[in-house]
């Protein structure tokens, strides 16, 4: 085991999968020193500020044989390349009736408390997760980072890795032999009886702690990463929900259409799931507007560990 | 690269060089500011700074009217300032307090006074670029031989909003300025890496339109340039992309521990171009300014530079309610 950061999580994995798979390479705006160092400028190469073309460029040379891996930097310039997302990478496997595979990874940080106002503080998957033809996974520790990416990697379809800026110097144990984290599998990250949050990515901590402060109350809340939204593991939410009763949901998203509104869906749709309800779900994300720079408009913008404290008493009151 | 030989200013009696002078000035001693009180942390998020680039914004302002409008970058502060964004409400906008030009919801990457004919800076690289062009329509439309400029940079420049923008500007004779600020870098990336072309202005010749080149760090020369440009657009014949070469003497952004791959020698010999320092020793050598001079008016920038700090200071942070304002415009 060596503990690692969540940001050095992705790149091993990127060394790691570009040594395993030559036909691997890497874009983005600036190409990593510690990928050029090691693969050289033909395999790690920096593309001009054109994400539409170099996200479509990807797609083609995915089709093509290759495995590409594309950094768009922040989820903000993947808006840049929607054609080339939507249109293309998207429905192309499907549309061209299966001829042929588009493993393409897609890495893009999300989330705000960095104060970088609107256009630079976006959490949009649910956007990403209404269109089929998509898979995206969401770590929330350095251990997920690299075995989910070693995972998306490996896969023979379009892949997002949505990365959690906040989370980018948190530190984690991540083992030193190969392994993956499966796509699709939740992590009970931590057990109980009470209630059931499913947090994602940075407010799985913040979610740790609001279970710690309400432990010392009696309160057992059982903490569910999903790590991947698309496929989304709606058999350990559900199992979950059905041992607890009880359900809230934490996302730093706004709630609209959200990945929690899906989440929430997952559980009252199922006969089963809904019987065992002893309250409604409860959602805890942030408010639905753009994301503000002066830093008190953006703390009241985004939950925290109190608001989640806040929701599960409410649940727990009904 | 070719550069054009030193501009005399024309102005021989009138004081537009001394107030391009001060503008200039105000710009550095703003982001020098700016930058101390964003490692103090009063200031959050991130900040751009335009240092050593002053003579572009200001040397195509200096050519238009109050009522032209521009369209800015990530890094806009020069660009407000050069139009004639206010002081104290550009501070306030950084410091995050409601007294700022977006009530504090913007920040360094998005002051805009729309007041002046300031448009916005952007945080998305060429995402401000159609939008003048839309600003470039309605001059076109509205017919009263105003103009819109689009600055951006040469990162900017192999996006396809640029491309599909002029191409448009062309074909419909739109009364605009397309102003490269080629600084050879877009982030860590040089412009050597990504654009096949020494010049970006040698593109202007795909879309039918005058391209040219020129000293960015010369304040004149640029002047001159857009004011053929803003000539030529109000005329009616159409836009113009001009390609300022230039450099920014700080890191990308100001964020400490940045890693900034542009070597020593490279920095250093943009320093000995110092825009300002440059047009300083010009009119010192045309004798329309004098030591003393300078040396009060760079008091007087400073002093402004102060009450605007103070200014900021004195203000209220919004209320935290007002993050929900604003989303939609009243009608
Ligand atoms: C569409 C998009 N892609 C990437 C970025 C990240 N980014 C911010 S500034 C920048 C470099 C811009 O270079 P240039 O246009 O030359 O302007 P300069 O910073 O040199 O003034 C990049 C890549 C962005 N803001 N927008
Ligand atoms: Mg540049």
């Amino acid at each position: 085991m060596r503990k690692i950061s969540y940001a050095q999580a992705g790149t091993d994995a990127l060394i790691e999968e570009m040594q395993r798979d030559a036909t691997t390479f890497h874009l983005a705006t600036s190409a990593p020193d510690e990928l050029v160092n090691e693969f050289g400028t033909d395999r790690v190469r920096a593309t001009p500020i054109a994400e539409g073309a170099f996200t479509g460029i990807a797609i083609g040379a995915a089709g093509s044989g290759y495995r590409p891996i594309v950094n768009w930097g922040m989820i903000t310039f993947s808006f840049v390349a929607m054609d080339q997302i939507v249109n293309q990478a998207a429905k192309i496997h499907y549309m061209f009736g299966g001829q042929a595979k588009f493993p393409i990874t897609f890495r893009a940080s999300v989330g705000g408390g960095r104060r970088v106002a609107a256009q630079h503080s976006q959490s949009p998957y649910s956007m990403f997760m209404n269109l089929a033809g998509l898979k995206m996974v969401l770590p929330s520790t350095p251990y997920d980072m690299k075995g989910l990416l070693k995972s998306a990697i490996r896969d023979d379809n379009p892949v997002i890795s949505f990365e959690s800026n906040r989370l980018m110097g948190v530190e984690g144990e991540v083992q030193e032999e190969d392994y993956t984290v499966p796509l699709g599998v939740a992590d009970t990250k931590r057990e109980g009886s009470d209630v059931t949050l499913v947090a994602l990515a940075w407010l799985v901590h913040e979610g740790l702690a609001a279970a710690e402060m309400l432990e010392k109350e009696g309160v057992s809340v059982e903490v569910i990463d999903p790590r991947t939204l698309v496929p989304m593991d709606e058999a350990a939410i559900r199992a979950s929900v059905q041992k607890t009763g009880r359900l809230v949901i934490a996302d730093e998203a706004g709630p609209t259409a959200g990945a929690s509104a899906e989440i929430a869906t997952v559980v009252t749709e199922d006969r089963e799931t809904f019987a065992k309800l002893k309250a409604p779900p409860k959602r805890v994300c942030a408010l639905h507007v753009p994301i503000p720079y002066s830093p008190g408009l953006e703390d009241h913008v985004f939950p925290d560990r109190d608001n989640i404290v806040a929701g599960i008493r409410e649940v727990l009151d009904t | 690269m070719t550069l054009t030989t030193e501009k005399q200013p024309r102005f021989h009696r009138d004081s537009k060089p001394l107030e391009m002078l001060r503008s200039m000035q105000t710009i550095r001693r703003f982001e020098e500011r700016a930058s101390d009180d964003y490692q103090a942390g009063a200031i959050y998020g991130v900040v751009h700074c335009y240092i050593g680039e002053e003579a572009v914004a200001v040397g195509v302002c200096a050519a238009l009217n109050k009522d032209d409008q521009i369209i800015s970058t990530h890094r806009g502060h020069g660009h407000c300032l050069a139009k004639g964004a206010d002081l104290n409400r550009m501070m306030a906008e950084l410091y995050g307090r409601q007294t700022g030009y977006c009530k504090g919801k913007g920040g360094s990457m998005h002051i805009a006074d729309f007041s002046i004919g300031m448009l916005g800076a952007n945080g998305i690289v060429a995402g401000g670029i159609p939008i003048v062009t839309g600003a470039g329509l309605a001059a076109q439309l509205e017919g009263k031989g105003r103009v819109a400029v689009s600055f951006f940079g040469d990162g900017a420049s192999n996006a396809g909003p640029f491309h599909e923008s002029i191409n448009i500007a062309a074909t419909w004779k739109l009364p605009m300025l397309y102003v490269c600020e080629n600084n050879l870098y877009s982030a860590g990336t040089t412009a050597a890496e990504t654009l096949a072309l020494s010049d970006v202005a040698a593109r202007a010749a795909g879309y039918g339109i005058p391209g040219v080149v020129v000293d960015g760090n010369d304040v004149m020369a640029v002047y001159e340039a857009a004011e053929a440009a803003v000539n030529r657009a109000r005329a009616g014949q159409g836009p113009t992309l001009i390609e300022c070469k230039t450099y920014r003497w700080r890191g990308h952004t100001e964020r400490p521990g940045q890693a900034d791959p542009r070597p020593q020698e490279e920095i250093e010999a943009w320093r000995q171009r110092d825009p300002i320092n440059r047009f300083v020793t010009n009119l010192m050598n045309q004798e329309l300014l004098t030591e003393e001079a300078w040396q009060e008016m760079d008091a007087e920038i400073l002093a402004a530079i102060e009450d605007a700090v103070k200014f900021a200071e004195e203000s209220p942070f919004p209320e935290p309610g007002a993050a929900v304002e604003d989303i939609f415009a009243e009608s």
